[in-house]
């Protein structure tokens, strides 16, 4: 159903609620780790189906009432064509006298409320995020359409000398071209540059992705549909510290806590994680780090919390393992054997043994 | 201040030395010491010096050496002398609360009412107290004389010889650090009473001799204790202006009205009476004090004002009249009519003696045996007990009290600590009361909140005292400032060290944060709030002959505390009734504030009309004050 028409419904069913006298009120999904579950088969999160109900009392008005502005404005949003950033949104905001935000903090939440609240991903109510979807290099051809003209556009990734192809917010509507073997998503900016820099993409036939940290929802809806369309495997290469592995990683694969609602379509279920792997430490001699008190902290959550870790022994090992050394590497760590030491070495010898990558 | 700079040697009083109901042997036994301390010290020295360099050598070095000896302590001898009180004081006026000239104004007033109150209060006169404090220009004396009797400033040069200057040091300082408009100036400070008055030939000795006075040998609440104040102040003046003291005073109708000039001959401790003579006087019975000072004087903390707001707070019965040149005079009509409660004097308790005060209370009893002695002249003895105690001793109960031999006075003493008794009677004590101490918050305050606790009497080392302590909490009082804390002793404010008192360290020592306050650690609490702490009791443990603050006796800080907690409790009350109010209005203003963005909100999405949006915003506000009031009904 149209998101609009859903936003009017929902309305409508409030407002009868108030003139029969009655308090009316709102089921969210619980937004949290807590709320999803594991299925391998199918590969993501998936909420649970535990929900917040908000009941319009004396405490909840100011709330409430920010939820239904919020509902009104990506309405309007939706119906005039429009896009707001979550930023833009929050400024709406400041035009609503005492129900304005103080912080984006708070309209963020709000949005990803009303964006649970209809099943709907955020982009389907008119808001954007600011946040870049990724970089990309390689052999590949993005088909968009001219905005303008609506004539086909064939972007080729090949072309880019030292940049690179930048994912577009929205990215329902490509289509793709490629002959590559594998996709390699990269954490770092820094490692990404290296990589194009000596076209490795050439060297390995493949598609070079650079996530940024966390990857975005944008950047993991076109990983998914970049690997689905062409059947393509995804290696992730990301650092070895438990931020890798269960913030980076983990959301890349099977999406987020806080998104579960929309975790379907924006996961990546055939990635599999390359390194660093605690092994890699050892086995590459690699220099570390200790591991700080929030990366024990973190590690030793996803051991009790995360469905995901849970699920898989290995991971549940290379954790334990990675607690025990004390220690942590980063990517650029390679550059201990020499700055190419990664595409003449490391990436080769990995990448002969996929088998050998953890779930 | 330069108060530090001028110390002399502080006599030996540890803390630790209780101050006994009969202080007075302490405190006699302390210039005493002082003396002897001022006689060995440099002497003692020099001759030690000697003979260490002499001791190398021949028979003829050793005999000089023995004679160098012997002269030194001729000289010494020649050297040695009694030293009065009064003297002792004058090099050590820091002791008696003197060491500045701001504290010293202060404390001359301080004397004089204390003594106008405590007279009053024995003849069972509701007290009026006129205080008036003049500015004059140096060397003239008074620029006008107030008391209506045109008496001339005595002749310059009166008791000149006596007259020494402030220390020099002192002064000087004072000079450089201070602005043009704090150096000393001189003040006529007249404080007159409606009391009984005073008998004409008491009158040069209890203002011109020091340690001279009617409270010091009884156990009874009252202020002043030891018959130094008003003599240390009439002193002080002398010191600093050269001027006597000036008395009038009338005992009765139809008795004349005496005017004394009196200087204190500060080597004998003896008064110099300049000016005697019949006057012609209105009131017809009082006394009025004029002390000419050298003083400064300022508004604010410890200042005159403070202390007279502070008087009229624990003197709700009183009348004061106070005057300064340059102000409006003020006026602080009496709350009550009622007197307060007249202490009762009470015999020493047996915890609450010493050894060698009960070998002297053995020597002057009129008992004629031991267990008369003991069930006559200590409270709480019964004629069992007073057996028992013998018995324990192993002496008999019918021996004569005089006839009693140190070891077995020092016996009797184990004896009595190892007794039980009851604890000593309450009735010598006169609280001001849980009604007044709220009558005259409210009268000095604006806040929301007067709470006040007055507790039952308590012992401390055999002496009965009792803490009363009020509250006034929020109003115009500052927020954001440590709470204003004032102590009373006896009735009577204490205005300087605040923090060496036993007060202030229950106070800081009490957590407010479980009673809704701010508190810093190891400070006073912040918050708008005025404590009131009074102590009563028929000997206040001062650390200081100055009684400016009252050492820790645990029993006394526990008393405190107990006090302090219950009107933190009232405080606390308060603070969670007043937050869960301002939630209520808050939650309120919420419905207000939040309504109507449902209904444009609605409107928006819907697209209703402006009618139907209205309807939807009352609606729902009726709906949700409905459901407020039946959930706050349901509490």
């Amino acid at each position: 159903m149209d998101v609009s028409k859903q936003i009017v419904s929902s309305s409508k069913g409030i407002y009868e609620e108030i003139l029969a006298r009655r308090k009316p009120n709102m089921k969210f999904p619980l937004r949290s780790l807590q709320n999803v579950k594991y299925d391998p088969k199918k590969g993501y999160f998936e909420l649970k189906g535990r929900r917040k109900e908000r009941t319009l009392t004396v405490n909840t008005v100011k709330t409430f009432a920010q939820t239904l502005r919020m509902m009104a404005l990506s309405k309007e949003l939706v119906e005039t064509d429009d896009i707001a950033t979550k930023r833009e949104a929050y400024y709406v905001s400041k035009n609503w006298e005492e129900a304005r935000f103080n912080e984006q903090d708070e309209s963020d939440t709000v949005m990803d409320d009303v964006e649970a609240y209809f099943s709907v991903n955020r982009e389907q109510l008119g808001f954007i995020p600011e946040e870049k979807g990724g970089e990309v290099a390689g052999k590949l051809i993005v088909v968009d359409k001219d905005r303008d003209t609506g004539k086909t556009l064939k972007i080729d990734c090949t072309r880019f000398g030292s940049g690179a192809y930048s994912i577009p917010i929205y990215v329902e509507h490509l289509k793709f071209e490629t002959d590559a073997k594998f996709i390699l998503a990269i954490e770092t900016a820094g490692m990404f540059q290296r990589l194009v820099k000596h076209n490795y993409w050439k060297r390995a036939n493949c598609v070079l992705v650079s996530m940024g940290g966390v990857p975005t929802r944008a950047c993991r809806r076109f990983v998914r549909r970049l690997a689905d369309d062409k059947r393509l495997p995804v290696y992730v290469f990301v650092d070895g510290d438990p931020y890798g592995f269960g913030n980076i990683y983990r959301t890349l694969k099977v999406g987020s806590g806080n998104a579960a609602h929309l975790n379907e379509y924006f996961c990546v279920p055939q990635a599999t994680f390359m390194g660093i792997t605690p092994d890699d430490i050892t086995d590459y001699k690699l220099p570390t780090h200790p591991l700080k008190e929030v990366d024990i902290k973190r590690a030793k959550d996803s051991l009790k919390n995360d469905p995901f870790i849970l699920h898989h022994k290995p991971w549940q090992n290379a954790i334990n393992k990675l607690i025990s050394m004390g220690v942590r590497a980063e990517q650029q760590a390679l550059a201990k054997h020499g700055l190419n030491y990664v595409i003449d070495t490391y990436l080769p010898e990995k990448l002969r043994h996929t088998e050998k990558f953890l779930p | 201040m330069t108060a530090k700079k001028k110390k002399a040697p502080k006599p030996k009083k540890a803390a630790g030395t209780p101050v006994r109901p009969r202080g007075g042997q302490v405190q006699l036994d302390m210039f005493g010491e002082g003396a002897a301390q001022r006689r060995a010290g440099p002497a003692a020295a020099a001759p030690a010096s000697q003979a260490t360099l002499t001791i190398v050598g021949e028979e003829t070095n050793k005999a000089k050496a023995a004679k160098a000896v012997k002269d030194a302590a001729q000289l010494l001898a020649a050297r040695q002398r009694e030293i009065s009180v009064s003297e002792f004081f004058t090099k050590n006026r820091h002791l008696l609360g003197f060491d500045n000239p701001q504290k010293a104004l202060l404390t001359a007033v301080k004397e004089a009412v204390d003594n106008s109150l405590d007279a009053c209060e024995e003849a069972g006169i509701v007290p009026e107290v006129n205080i008036d404090i003049v500015q004059c220009s140096p060397g003239t004396g008074a620029l006008r004389s107030k008391n209506g009797n045109g008496h001339a400033p005595p002749e310059k040069g009166a008791g000149g010889a006596l007259v020494l200057r402030a220390d020099d040091q002192a002064r000087s300082a004072d000079t450089k650090n201070r602005l043009p408009r704090d150096t000393a100036v001189r003040f006529k400070i007249a404080v007159q009473d409606n009391g009984p008055g005073i008998v004409k030939n008491q009158i040069p000795k209890i203002f011109g001799k020091l340690l001279y006075g009617s409270k010091f040998h009884r156990i009874k609440q009252s202020r002043g204790q030891q018959g130094i104040g008003i003599s240390a102040a009439g002193m002080y003046g002398q010191l600093t202006t050269g001027r006597p003291m000036q008395i009038t005073s009338r005992i009765g109708d139809g008795k004349p009205a005496h005017y004394y000039e009196i200087q204190i001959d500060t080597r004998r401790n003896a008064p110099l009476t300049l000016v005697d003579r019949e006057v012609e006087w209105d009131p017809p019975h009082g006394t009025r004090v004029e002390i000419e000072i050298e003083a400064v004087y300022k508004k604010g903390r410890r200042s005159v004002d403070d202390f007279v707001e502070q008087t009229v707070l624990a003197n709700p019965h009183a009348t004061i009249r106070f005057s300064v040149t340059g102000d409006e005079p003020r006026m602080f009509p009496r709350v009550t009519d009622a007197m307060p409660k007249d202490p009762v004097e009470i015999r020493p308790h047996p915890y609450g003696v010493e050894l060698g005060m009960l070998m002297r209370m053995m020597a002057e009893t009129s008992g004629k045996t031991l267990r008369k002695f003991f069930t006559r002249d200590f409270s709480r003895v019964s004629p069992r007990l007073a057996s028992e105690i013998c018995e324990k001793a192993g002496v008999a109960p019918e021996m004569k009290p005089h006839k009693v031999l140190p070891g077995q006075a020092e016996l009797l003493y184990r004896a009595l600590s190892a007794t039980k008794f009851m604890a000593p009677p309450t009735n010598c004590l006169s609280p001001i009361g849980r009604d007044l101490i709220l009558e005259g918050l409210e009268k000095q305050f604006k806040a929301d909140l007067f709470y006040a606790v007055s507790r039952p009497p308590a012992v401390y080392r055999g002496n009965p005292f009792l803490v009363e302590c009020g509250v006034a909490y929020a109003g115009d009082l500052p927020a954001e400032e440590p709470v204003t804390l004032y102590r009373f002793a006896n009735r009577v404010p204490l205005l300087y060290q605040q923090s060496a008192c036993a007060i202030t360290k229950s106070v800081t020592q009490t957590s407010w944060k479980s009673y809704n306050l701010q508190q810093p650690r190891g400070a006073l609490p912040t918050g708008p709030l005025v404590l009131m702490i009074h102590i009563a009791s028929v000997w206040v443990p001062f650390t200081s002959e100055s009684k400016e603050a009252i050492a820790s006796y645990p029993e006394i800080v526990r008393e405190i505390r107990l006090a302090l907690m219950e009107c933190g409790r009232q405080v606390s009350a308060h603070i969670r009734r007043h937050r869960r109010e301002a939630d209520a209005m808050k939650k309120i203003s919420y419905i207000e504030k939040y309504i109507p963005h449902v209904g444009i909100a609605l409107r928006e999405i819907l697209k209703l009309s402006e009618k139907q949006e209205s309807k939807v915003v009352e609606t729902l506000k009726d709906t949700l004050q409905r459901s407020r009031l039946k959930t706050a009904g349901g509490e």
